[in-house]
């Protein structure tokens, strides 16, 4: 099973990359209200069912793929 | 050097300041021993440890956060836990942000720069183990050479921070847009220590400074 997991830099974080991004995207007239990079890191997961799935992947990300004090995460299921 | 103290300089894969400290840490008189990031160590044979400077596992996923998983990080844990002086320079001092044996979280600079220059900076609070306030000048003068050098920790965090005396150093004139102008930090205890500046490179006149050199004299 595939599961995704989303890493954004917290809101209260200033995103140094996201406003780089934005502000090439202004100089292109492409404006936007905000824009923020994170990360997304996929991981196939033998389990019995999604839900144990997404348990071992929710574990993973708190033990090393994001830092709470300045990301937050999220978990998908990859079809 | 036999006599002399022996102090344990960790090795990662990508570390790329190790021999700097290496030089450092004989130039005062010390005993320096590599530790393999793979490897535990026995804890009582080590005075002080010193994580370099580099850009372990390549900065892969954030910095510092393999390195904080690698298997001699136990024994780190183990040694700042009895009280061993450890200390963490650069990417040394983002491996204990990440491990949670500092407080707080080194993210990429203000400016996206990677930024290589002198500065200058202010001691806030001495620290007993490294360039205590009897041998350390203040303000010194430091090279730094980081793109991920913007501390950063939330505002209950900082008010710990200065409540309980944990800024180690400050930036007279902030390169990064760290929070607080913070340059280095330690632990509640004072035995842990990490800054993005590199004293090892600031040990003799002719390396454009010696300011750092008081970091290592201390350990002797």
């Amino acid at each position: 099973m595939k599961i995704g997991v989303k890493v954004l830099p917290r809101s209260e974080v200033l995103d140094s990359q996201g406003r780089a991004v934005e502000k090439t995207l202004a100089q292109h007239g492409k404006t936007v209200a905000a824009c923020r990079v994170g990360k997304y890191v996929q991981l196939e997961i033998d389990a019995p069912t999604q839900e144990k799935a997404l348990e071992q992947a929710r574990e993973i990300a708190s033990f090393v793929l994001y830092n709470p004090l300045i990301e937050t995460f999220e978990l998908e299921v990859v079809k | 050097m036999s006599g002399s103290k022996r102090i344990g300089i960790l090795r990662f894969l990508g570390t790329n300041c190790d021999r700097d400290v290496w030089q450092a840490i004989e130039a005062v008189g010390l005993a320096p021993e590599w530790l393999w990031y793979q490897d535990r160590f026995e804890v009582s044979r080590f005075a002080a440890l010193i994580l370099p400077g580099g850009f372990s596992y390549g900065d892969y996923l954030r910095c510092g956060a393999l390195a904080a998983k690698a298997p001699v990080m136990a024994s780190v844990r183990e040694a700042a836990s009895r009280g061993v002086p450890v200390l963490g320079i650069c990417n040394g001092f983002q491996i204990l942000c990440d491990s949670g044996l500092l407080p707080g979280a080194l993210v990429r600079n203000e400016g996206l720069r990677f930024i290589d220059q002198w500065v200058e900076l202010n001691l806030v609070n001495s620290c007993p183990a490294f360039a205590p306030q009897a041998v350390a000048k203040t303000p010194s003068r430091l090279p730094i050479a980081h793109g991920e050098g913007r501390f950063y920790v939330e505002a209950e965090g900082l008010k710990e921070l200065q409540d309980q005396g944990q800024i180690w150093w400050t930036y007279a004139d902030n390169p990064n847009g760290s929070m607080a102008n913070i340059a280095g930090v330690m632990n509640r205890e004072k035995n842990v220590a990490g800054l993005m500046p590199h004293p090892e490179r600031a040990i003799f006149d002719w390396m454009g400074g010696d300011d750092g050199r008081s970091f290592f004299t201390s350990l002797v």
